[in-house]
């Protein structure tokens, strides 16, 4: 734990937000710009074999209007959605058991070690063969990426519960099931949601490298078409839509962590 | 007066590798019902083990804690403890974290409001009851401890260097509190420090323990009146007896 402070705060349930750092935001800015002016130039220049930015938003805008980069996103982002949830939603409490009773970790925990040095993707040849080539092998792969990230962490979590707070809880005259309720669930929480960041992280990945072996839709699929016709602008305007998905639901994500752990020490 | 906390010849073992370790070696006290006493030894001498043996933490490997006449045998509403670390909720505010044991019990919400008011306003956090821990200071969240403690009414405190983390000044403030609220809500108290003028300035009566094995060494009578004051901190007896127990402690 953190030294205590010397002196108290005034009471504040709810942390205020912090105020937003616009010297920070307009130096973000200015780098962004930069890069897109570094790109034109060198793009326009010949120097690489990149299309300019005018060209990938001629493209973006053709993408948008015949509803193709909709479709994509939406396939994508199915897939990656349902996947993640199962997968969070399994590991949760299986993460639990794992940390509360010795015994199921000790009979769970090899499989888990095993498959987490197993990339995701290597399982997608056997996902194919045996669940066939439609939406299922990949959706299970991207529940087994984000399952594998977040039963590591919830069982990390619930096993590293500070002693002496369940020591606290138990003099106080709560028995097993409070214990868990109360105070192993919100303890565990923020490593939890770590996990779960984490898992949404691999999830992504793994869905768009998914995408570019096997399927007929969905932003991953675009680009290996692309590539046949040697498409760069579509690559682009793909890549730049599978950083800005990815970025929106991480700091979405992240955005729910500080809510729930308001009332964590942070340093 | 009667006794209320009794250890009867309490032996606790801990099996390492090779052999066992004795921690706490035929420790017999009997503790009178209101009475406030400290227990001081040198480090390892087996303090913890007998405060968590009489909470119900820990079982001992030979003999036996009498509560009330009756053997403990698991953590009970009749015995409070107060950490070294606080070991508040951080996720709770300082009235939920009162509330807790009160909630646990089944007590309804107005009551347990009512009570929780209460022992928030007794040890002086009644501007801070919404706050959470990570916003007080180290002797709020120590207040906060005993203030939750208090609120399930137990008849017994067990407290391990509960002030062992705070600075010197804070220490002396929260001596002085914790002796107030024990003249307005007496329980009895068992306490455990290093600081040897903590040790005399609060107690009845002073167990002096030794290590390897832990056990009892000597119990020193504090024979001085409550309030105790600053003037008494000064006073040549308190100073004759913390010199006791100061040779008790160190040339063992
Ligand atoms: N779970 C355990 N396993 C093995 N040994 C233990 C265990 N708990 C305590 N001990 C040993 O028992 C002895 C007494 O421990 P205890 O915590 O009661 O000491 P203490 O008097 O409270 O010391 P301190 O003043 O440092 O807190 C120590 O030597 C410690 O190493
Ligand atoms: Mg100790």
């Amino acid at each position: 734990m953190n030294a205590p402070p010397k002196t108290a705060r005034q009471p504040d349930r709810v942390a205020k937000a912090r105020a937003p750092d616009f010297q920070g935001l307009g130096l973000n800015f200015v780098g962004l710009v930069a890069g897109i002016a570094v790109w034109w130039v060198l793009t326009a220049s010949g120097a690489v074999g990149l299309p300019p930015p005018p060209d990938v938003a001629r493209k973006f805008v053709d993408l948008v209007a015949n509803g193709q980069l909709a479709t994509d996103i939406v396939s994508s982002l199915a897939r990656v959605l349902s996947g993640f949830l199962i997968g969070v939603i399994l590991a949760i409490p299986v993460g639990f058991v794992m940390g509360w009773y010795k015994v199921a970790r000790s009979l769970i925990e090899p499989y888990l070690q095993f498959f987490r040095m197993i990339p995701p993707l290597a399982i997608i040849p056997l996902a194919i063969v045996t669940m066939g080539i439609d939406e299922t092998p990949k959706i299970f792969v991207i529940f087994l990426a984000s399952f594998l990230a977040s039963v590591v962490a919830t069982y990390q979590g619930v096993i590293s519960v500070d002693r002496t707070m369940i020591n606290a809880a138990r003099v106080l005259g709560a028995k097993d099931l409070t214990i868990f309720l109360r105070i192993v669930i919100p303890a565990s929480t923020p490593f939890i949601l770590v996990g779960v960041r984490i898992g949404l992280g691999s999830a992504w990945a793994t869905l768009v490298a998914a995408e570019l072996i096997a399927a007929q839709t969905g932003l991953g699929y675009r680009m290996q078409q692309a590539q046949l016709y040697y498409d760069l602008p579509t690559i682009f305007v793909s890549l730049i839509a599978i950083g800005i998905l990815g970025l929106a639901m991480d700091r979405l994500l992240l955005a729910i962590e500080r809510r729930l752990t308001v009332w964590q020490e942070r340093a | 007066m009667q006794q209320k906390i009794v250890f009867k010849n309490v032996t606790r073992r801990f099996d390492l590798r090779d052999n066992t370790f004795v921690a706490l070696d035929r420790f017999s006290l009997d503790v009178a019902d209101g009475e406030f006493i400290t227990v001081v030894g040198p480090s390892g001498c087996g303090k913890s083990t007998a405060l968590n043996i009489a909470a119900g933490l820990l079982a001992p490997s030979d003999g036996e804690v009498l509560v009330d006449g009756h053997t403990v045998d698991g953590p009970g509403p009749e015995r409070g403890m107060i950490f070294q670390q606080y070991a508040l909720f951080p996720w709770l505010t300082v009235r939920e974290n009162v509330e807790f044991g009160l909630r646990v019990k089944g007590e309804p919400a107005a009551r347990r409001r009512e009570k929780a008011s209460y022992f928030i306003d007794l040890v002086g956090l009644g501007d801070f009851a919404d706050a959470l821990p990570k916003t007080l200071s180290g002797g709020m969240k120590q207040r906060c401890a005993i203030a939750r403690a208090y609120a399930v009414d137990p008849s017994v405190l067990l407290m391990d260097e509960p002030f062992g983390a705070l600075d010197a000044l804070t220490r002396v403030q929260m001596q002085d509190q914790l002796l107030e609220t024990w003249s307005r809500e007496r329980r009895t108290v068992m306490f455990i420090t290093h600081d040897v003028d903590e040790a005399v300035y609060l107690a009845n009566r002073v167990i002096v323990m030794a290590a390897r094995p832990g056990r009892l060494k000597e119990i020193i009578t504090v024979d001085l009146p409550y309030p105790r004051t600053e003037e008494i901190r000064l006073s040549t007896e308190f100073t004759a007896i913390r010199n006791r127990v100061w040779h008790a402690v160190y040339h063992q």
